[in-house]
């Protein structure tokens, strides 16, 4: 049995010391694990992700990382993380471990990952300095005589946290909106928890297989989380909340206020659905705020054979 | 007709796209100029994401490119590997608009660090696509406000190479395949490269701005072109498009 609740599946799969890979592109991002990742007192986890953004803001200010590998570290559309970049100037509240790719580099990691390969090559970095400060990125030459080609290698997380709109009971996960690279990083993982807006029958995965996007195969846990990924948004479920990413902002240039924030949101709650209440109670409304409406995709027609 | 700083500097980034078919767009600025050429100067112009989209028609200003407006109505959403290997290295974008905390005289740009690397000053957001960015995009147009800060003598850290360092070919003798910067449009003035050393020179003043005003802010002896111009002023159109449909709440201006 795969389903858990998201207690059970951070206290079995993510531990102390984890490369820990809670991924989205601007989509999809699971807070919900994050926030429960903290408040069972994970240390000395090595984050990655492409695009580090709040969650692993707030998850640096909690002091449960020493090392972040990434290629964007933004508030998408506001401006700097100030918890990641206060740990890296000032190694406050701790020194944080850089390593840093560009994006394709970050998905040619992942790749490489997913399919077992030594490396993945990549036209990239030429005349720039990234390699000058990561000597993990290095230029081998192609053995077919065309030059040389940048190479990065394989990147497996422990655990892989991984967010979509719909799974079956087995795992079987489909997702749509960005698909970013959580396929790969659900193939490169040791672990992989994915977080749903809904668990669905088996049936209806199967009415549509293209949208499999991760299949059970891969999966050691399923968490029905809805709204786990506020203030990322899940396509069609709920909007992005672009007002809590400019609240960040503010919040997380003080860390006595980061902290305040921390204590009341994170550790203040028991799980996600007090999160969720707590939000409600402050924004009645919030839901209908961030309702995306109905765009329906029309049928396709898979067939009937034999 | 009054306009702002942020104002020409879209319209003047959408008529450097005039005619354009294939853009790859950032945030912002890039955002709404790339919207305003399309509905301009450049009405077959398919706006491409590194967040996997192309094709986008956004219905609202898209806030970061990972917004869901940009999914809703787009010809096609991929997964981020599709993005980078088979449209932007399979040598498919046209343009893409690439911005920076610091540019030098041959369009390299510094997004990662302020200061040395291992202890910087200011720590900056990193490549994110850039560097791949500005590798295989045909060709690189620049949106950056001219301060002195910025367009200095030699950037700390090349995270998005331009013309390296300088003369015909630069790029090519380094096996890449992108044509490199070609514009710089800021709220000043329009910087071009000259193709034979791979230096920015100024080609146009917006009005009301002399070539000392904008050598004030660089931090090298601007070269200056013989057909020095004055940049045209956004029109009426323009202005009503941009302050009425593509940045009605103002968030940019």
């Amino acid at each position: 049995m795969k389903l858990l609740t998201m207690r059970e599946a951070v206290s079995r799969y993510v531990h102390d010391g984890d490369l820990v890979a809670i991924e989205g592109f601007t989509a999809l991002i699971c807070s919900a694990a994050a926030h429960e990742i903290l408040r069972q007192g994970r240390r000395d986890l090595a984050l990655c992700r492409m695009t580090p953004d709040v969650v692993y803001d707030q998850m640096v200010a909690a002091g449960c990382a020493r090392k972040l590998i990434f290629s964007y570290l933004g508030n998408p559309g506001v401006g700097p993380l100030h918890c990641i970049r206060r740990a890296v100037e000032k190694g406050d509240p701790q020194p944080l471990e850089v390593e840093e790719y560009s994006h394709f580099g970050m998905v040619a990691r992942y790749t490489a990952g997913a399919a077992k390969l030594p490396f993945f090559p990549l036209r990239s970095y030429i005349g720039a300095d990234q390699p000058r400060v990561n000597p993990a990125i290095r230029f081998v030459a192609s053995p077919y005589g065309e030059g040389s080609v940048a190479v990065v290698p394989p990147l497996n997380p422990d655990v892989a946290i991984l967010h979509a709109q719909r799974a079956d009971a087995s795992g079987n996960t489909q997702l749509w909106g960005l698909l970013g690279v959580q396929k790969e990083v659900a193939f490169a993982a040791q672990r992989v928890i994915v977080v749903v807006e809904e668990i669905v029958d088996e049936a209806v995965i199967r009415s549509d297989p293209n949208r499999t996007v991760i299949p059970g195969l891969v999966v050691h846990a399923v968490v029905h989380q809805p709204y786990g990924a506020h203030p990322s948004y899940a396509q069609g479920y709920y909007d992005r909340d672009n007002q809590f990413y400019l609240e960040w902002d503010r919040i997380s240039r003080d860390p006595a206020e980061t902290r305040a924030w921390l204590d009341e949101w994170v550790y203040g709650v028991a799980d996600w659905p007090a999160y969720l209440a707590k939000l409600a109670a402050r924004e009645p409304a919030i839901w209908g705020r961030l309702a995306p409406g109905e765009a329906l995709s029309r049928p396709v027609n898979y067939g009937v054979y034999g | 007709m009054d306009y702002t700083p942020t104002e020409i500097m879209i319209t003047s980034s959408a008529r450097a796209l005039a005619g354009e078919r294939v853009v790859f767009v950032g945030v912002g600025l890039p955002n709404i100029a790339c919207n305003l050429a399309r509905r301009t100067v450049a009405p077959d112009l398919e706006l491409v994401y590194e967040s996997g989209v192309f094709g986008a028609r956004p219905a609202r200003l898209p806030l970061s490119i990972g917004d869901p407006a940009l999914v809703s109505g787009a010809t096609s959403v991929c997964s981020m590997a599709d993005l980078f290997m088979n449209y932007l290295q399979g040598g498919r974008i046209e343009v893409a608009f690439l911005g920076g905390a610091q540019i030098d005289r041959y369009g390299n740009l510094n997004t990662t660090v302020i200061g040395d690397y291992q202890h910087p000053k200011v720590r900056l957001p990193g490549s994110g696509g850039a560097c791949e960015i500005a590798i295989h995009a045909r060709r690189i147009f620049i949106i950056m406000r001219l301060t002195k800060r910025a367009f200095v003598e030699r950037v700390d850290f090349i995270t998005s190479p331009g013309h390296l360092a300088g003369g015909p070919d630069a790029r090519a003798a380094h096996g890449i395949p992108g044509h490199g910067p070609q514009i710089v449009v800021t709220d000043k003035a329009i910087l071009r490269f000259d193709r034979q050393t791979g230096e920015m020179v100024l080609a146009s003043v917006h009005p009301g701005v002399s070539v000392a005003d904008v050598q004030a802010e660089v931090g090298w002896p601007l070269v200056v072109a013989d057909d020095l111009s004055v940049t045209e002023a956004p029109t009426a159109a323009e202005l009503r498009l941009i302050r009425e449909e593509l940045d009605a709440a103002g968030a940019y201006l």
